[in-house]
């Protein structure tokens, strides 16, 4: 389906526009400047609607497709299309901008109106790798991605920012430099940059497999997958809150969405040869992760090996689709360990960006992020303190919230592939369990540990609205997932046939 | 039909409406509208349990099967959320519903001057609700959802009191040890879905004959029989739930929540959700009887070792604790010798009778002014009229007194695994007629102590004891009457009738109810049979030896206590459980964490791999720098050397 109009450009490019407006309005009138951030970010989201309500559910190609040449003399086309695997991830991130426009309102003070623009413009950036169709094209907003979460960390941030924002800049750039190879071979070998042509290019197993590494290069350095991950403990804890939401709920994902556009269904006998090593690497994030955020006594470090853990189970669902697909007795579950990564990615987005929104309302009152600060914050906030079990419940996986529905999809499916392959990802039931509560004990039970925690006020009502709409957000896709299910189903269907077939 | 599961859907509801109403506007309507309305909503809910009863028990209603919504449909696997409700659900949700409205009214009395007021009430609803959808459930994923929420709620009540340590200690001790079930649970879940496709029970248990003789290897080449791996899993969950060891570390902390809850939650429902979901899968259960001897002899130890510890306690809401530990015990053995109709029969009883002696322990305890310590009370008779004969009611039907309820469903289990034939059948029996002694001896030591001998040990107490207002006593009484009658009724139909058909499954030959139903009459003869056998004589010798020890002679118990210290250190560590996953489990994690933090993370990653490669580009560009030097004579030299070098090349090849 083609749509009438450029639905996929609008909601790049408005943002990136209406960014640049803001930047320009300058800070002689923040309030101004903030609400023009909002009505883009809202406009945004709601044309970002569209794309659900116009989506044809039951077909795997790409929909809302916008093609126009743009390179002509290397054949790079200006190609957007989205399909059940992108739309929801462009949702999320049309979503959780409004939010963080919200939530950076009262506290940013210092240039204002280019943080706001920094955030619009991170969106269409961010819209645009997930709707990017053209390899060419697809580097270039995942580089851009770079630059201004280079600025929100380095201005905005904390005091160690300058270490954070060049190891991550350092550590993302390398590993997309191996994917610019990648991409450039591909283009000589099939005479295109489009990135469905690649899908159906004959690689031998030796070129799979270089191009393999070299995605993974890029893609687990974004994931984060361990080993390469201690870029992200840094980045989140010297980022602003709204940078640490952003990096948690969308740009991580953007790793995760890597390996279903690009690794799994270009190389996927080099995916089936190498799986041991993605499906080890996740479940070290699994186990390894949880043990090391268990000790962890700042916050949102604590929370950041979180999100590794977490997203190790979506590398996992992603990766035991070739240990399910040969065992000839076991007839399904690798549609259920794929739908299970996605969900879980949603689901991560919601929850990570709520539990850093968390720390963000306890650090804009306290100026630490220390858990050893805290203590007894209940007996002065209590609506907060509400909030904050709720998600961390949520990040603990409770049934009825969307942490658990992406890990128990993913638990039964790798129990198909492995009895202790299942076994080793359920301990962070009670592994991830363990770091989430104690630290909400330390944090938000017992008697009020110092005066500071004594004059706490309560959420005011922008920070009860925030958190408000992601409580809702997890509730709902907990207790009826099955909407955004229909949404993947085809595409992830269409993925699963393809790489079941060999392409050597 | 529609009308029905109109009837189900209002009966769940009620009680979330009830809670969220008391917990999002707490301050818009007040401690009075709090009660007011949660009570209103647990009322509807027990009065459409006790018609959802009458239908289905006694004018015969057909089995309610139907699912109200889809969760998800994934890769042929289709999750719904959906009621099953038959004679089990109607027994589960109208015993749930009575206690936990006395609850509610109990906690108008008990609550009255406590600060978070409302958010108890809306919490005490919204766990009504969690357990209605655990026991109404027609699939394991729903069981499961109403498992951990549940959990949950028992979380925020251990910790209610959110500035004791002690508090918020317990409730993630016991979140925690829950989990270590529920891991055990999930897998067990996986595996189901893995060998049946779905979740569904009755698809799942019509399936489940055919899939008997299944083996998956997990260790190397060993194979497993399918069934015991799933069931071991899943009772793994129950022994998280409900309590059972070595995961029972949990529930005497537990006693650090309001009594109200300790009442509800932690002796009359939610801990007995392991033996409800064991008996509901009883068509999985019984195609292993290597799973069924893993359950009994669990069930057993649990029910006399930790009884045992019972005895020398001397907080009053831990003994009916670890009364509660050992009674699960007995219910869980039940189960074990596929007398899962026994262990229900129990559930019920005990739901009663222990509700009514916490509760009359939360009597007391307002009467002592939270004073807990039993050495302190004494004589309380005559202080308390209603909550000690109430209190002296509930304690007899503990101990199996013949007539009461507990008597009927506590023989009944004893000697149906007498006659069970399953590996470890003896040792469980003897473990459980022992238990009988152990069981009457804590409990009339407790109520001796509590009730009997001169006034209050401590001397203040007297200025204040007085009977608690009649919000407390009413249910009390309330409470009473089932604990003491519902054995009676019950024994003929639950046991022997057809109360269970076509919902628990027990294979021919583990039928041990049966052949106790062989002897059984009617209920003069089951009494005249059991005040025959041992059991009964152990129990009364518990009794007389709680009345000479205590009462008569304290010295003696000092005596005994110094003679055999040993095993009172023992008892009084409780085997040293705690201290070992303390140090173990609790100190080896964070060992653990520690040392791939500190060396993994910080000093192999980051030092070495990621800064070490940063300073080894800095190092190469110091070495680098120093051929720049920018001095012309360095680069002259350097040329003359190298075509030197060039020169020496040619000529020598």
């Amino acid at each position: 389906m083609s749509a009438d109009w450029p639905i996929l450009s609008a909601v790049i490019w408005l943002p990136v526009l209406g960014g640049l407006l803001v930047a320009f309005s300058g800070d002689r009138a923040p309030n101004v400047s903030r609400w023009l951030a909002l009505v883009v970010a809202v406009l945004t989201f709601l044309l970002s609607l569209l794309l659900y309500t116009g989506f044809e559910m039951n077909t795997a190609a790409m929909q809302f497709q916008e093609n126009i040449p743009w390179i002509e003399s290397f054949q790079v086309n200006y190609h957007l299309g989205v399909d059940g695997i992108s739309m929801p991830l462009i949702i999320l991130t049309t979503f959780i901008t409004i939010l963080v426009i919200i939530a950076g309102w009262q506290v940013i003070q210092y240039k204002p109106s280019q943080y706001m623009a920094a955030f619009l413009i991170m969106e269409g950036v961010m819209v645009g790798v997930f709707s990017a169709l053209d390899a060419m094209l697809f580097y270039v907003f995942w580089e851009a991605m770079l630059i201004p979460m280079f600025l929100i960390i380095g201005v905005w941030g904390g005091p160690n920012r300058v270490y954070a924002t060049i190891k991550f800049f350092l550590y993302t750039f390398l590993g997309s430099v191996f994917m610019l190879v990648a991409l450039i071979y591909m283009y000589f070998q099939s005479g295109s940059m489009s990135i469905l042509d690649f899908h159906t290019l004959k690689l031998g197993l030796t070129e799979q497999i270089l191009i393999f590494l070299a995605f993974l290069a890029a893609f687990a350095v974004k994931v984060p997958m361990w080993p390469v991950h201690t870029w992200l403990p840094d980045a989140h804890v010297e980022a602003p809150t709204g940078g640490s939401v952003i990096l948690a709920a969308i740009m991580l994902k953007i790793g995760g969405y890597g390996f279903l556009r690009f690794s799994l269904p270009i190389t996927p006998d080099a995916s089936k040869e190498l799986d041991w090593l993605i499906i080890g690497m996740s479940l070290i994030a699994v186990v390894y992760i949880g043990f090391v955020a268990l000790v962890q006594q700042d916050m949102k470090k604590l929370i950041a090996y979180s999100s590794i853990a977490h997203m190790g189970f979506v590398t996992l669902g992603f990766f035991i689709a070739f240990i399910i697909l040969a065992k000839p007795e076991v007839d399904s579950g690798v549609i259920l360990g794929m739908q299970g990564g996605m969900v879980q990615m949603v689901s991560h987005g919601f929850i990570s960006a709520a539990m850093f929104l968390c720390v963000g309302v306890l650090y804009d009152r306290m100026h630490s992020r220390e858990i050893s600060d805290y203590g007894g914050v209940v007996n002065t906030m209590p609506w907060f303190a509400a909030f904050m079990v709720f998600f961390a419940m949520a990040n603990a996986g409770l049934p009825g919230t969307s942490g658990f529905v992406g890990e128990f999809m993913v638990i039964v499916a790798s129990f198909r592939a492995d009895f202790w392959l299942a076994f080793l990802a359920a301990t962070t039931l009670i592994v991830g369990a363990a770091y989430t509560l104690w630290m909400v004990k330390r944090v938000i039970f017992g008697d009020i540990a110092n005066d500071n925690v004594a004059a706490l006020q309560d959420i005011n009502k922008r920070e009860a609205l925030v958190l408000t709409s992601l409580a809702i957000a997890v509730l709902v896709l907990g207790l009826w997932p099955e909407p955004l299910i229909q949404i993947m189903d085809a595409s992830i269907a269409n993925l699963v046939n393809h790489i079941a077939v060999p392409k050597l | 039909m529609e009308d029905m599961k109109t009837i189900y859907l209002i009966l769940v509801l009620a009680p979330l409406a009830g809670s969220v109403i008391a917990g999002l506007f707490r301050n818009q309507i007040g401690k009075a509208g709090a009660h007011w309305v949660t009570i209103l909503g647990v009322g509807v809910s027990f009065l459409l349990s006790a018609y959802v009863f009458w239908q289905h028990v006694m004018n015969g209603a057909p089995v309610f099967n139907e699912n109200l919504y889809t969760w998800m449909v994934v890769d042929g696997l289709e999750m719904h959320v959906g009621f099953l409700v038959d004679n089990l659900t109607a027994m589960m949700i109208t015993v749930v519903t009575f206690v936990s409205l006395m609850v509610h009214i109990y906690t108008v009395g008990y609550m009255a001057h406590e600060d978070g007021y409302q958010r108890f009430f809306s919490y005490i609803s919204l766990f009504t609700f969690s357990m209605l959808m655990l026991v109404m459930s027609n699939n394991f994923l729903q069981l499961f959802f109403g498992w951990e929420a549940v959990g949950l709620v028992s979380y925020l009540l251990i910790g209610f009191y959110y500035k004791r340590e002690t508090a918020i200690f317990a409730n993630m001790k016991a979140f925690l040890v829950n989990r270590v079930g529920d891991f055990g649970f999930i897998l067990g879940i996986a595996a189901i879905a893995m060998y049946f496709n779905s979740l569904d029970y009755a698809q799942v248990f019509s399936a489940a004959p055919d899939k008997a003789g299944e083996t998956i290897s997990i260790w190397g080449d060993s194979q497993w029989s399918l069934m015991t791996v799933i069931c071991i899993l899943l009772f793994i969950g129950a022994m998280g739930k409900s309590a059972q060891m070595p995961l029972h570390v949990w529930l005497p902390d537990s006693m650090e929540g309001p009594t109200p809850i300790s009442a509800l939650i932690h002796a009359a429902t939610m801990v007995t959700a392991g033996i409800f979901m064991v008996a509901r899968t009883s068509p999985l259960f019984e195609l292993s009887e290597t799973a069924l001897s893993f359950v009994l002899i669990i069930g057993a130890t649990t029910a006399f070792f930790m009884g045992l510890i019972g005895i020398v306690q001397n907080d009053i809401k831990r003994v009916v604790a670890y009364s509660t530990l050992s009674q699960l015990g007995y219910m869980v053995a039940a189960l074990g010798a596929s007398a899962y109709a026994a262990g229900l029969f129990h559930l019920m009883t005990h739901a009663f009778f222990k509700a009514l002696l916490f509760l009359a322990a939360g009597s007391v305890i307002i009467g002592m002014h939270h004073n807990q310590d039993i050495r302190n009370m004494g004589g309380l008779r005559k202080y308390m009229k209603i909550t000690w004969i109430t209190a002296l009611l509930g304690s007899l039907a503990l101990i199996g007194f013949p007539g009461f309820s507990g008597f009927f469903s506590k023989d009944a289990i004893i000697e149906a695994v007498g006659y069970s034939q399953i590996t470890g059948a003896t040792y469980a029996h003897w473990l459980l007629v022992a238990g009988v002694f152990v069981t009457a001896l804590y409990s009339f030591r407790m109520y001796f102590l509590v009730f009997h001998g001169k006034g209050p040990r401590d001397e203040h107490a007297k200025d204040h004891l007085k009977e608690s207002p009649a919000v407390v006593t009413v249910p009390l009484i309330l409470l009473a009457i089932p604990s003491v009658f519902i054995g009676w009724f019950a024994i003929e139909p639950m046991l022997f009738g057809d109360f269970f058909k076509g919902v628990l499954h027990v294979a021919s030959a583990h039928d041990t109810l049966g052949e106790v139903g062989k002897t059984y009459h009617d209920q003069i003869g089951f009494i005249s049979h059991g005040m025959m056998m041992l059991p009964f004589w152990l129990a009364m010798a518990g009794l007389a030896v709680a009345w000479y020890v205590y009462l008569m002679k304290p010295s003696i118990a000092d005596g005994i206590r110094s003679r055999f210290d040993w095993l009172y250190r023992l008892l009084d560590r409780k085997y040293g459980f705690d201290e070992f996953n303390q140090a173990v489990f609790a100190g080896g994690s964070l060992f653990i964490g520690r040392l791939l933090w500190n060396v993994g993370d910080k000093t192999v990653i980051d030092g070495i791999a990621v800064n070490g490669s940063a300073r080894s580009v800095g190092v190469l560009a110091q070495a680098v720098r120093w051929v720049q030097s920018g001095y012309l004579y360095h680069y002259a030299i350097a040329m003359i050397l190298g075509l030197l070098g060039l020169l020496f090349w040619f000529v020598v090849r």
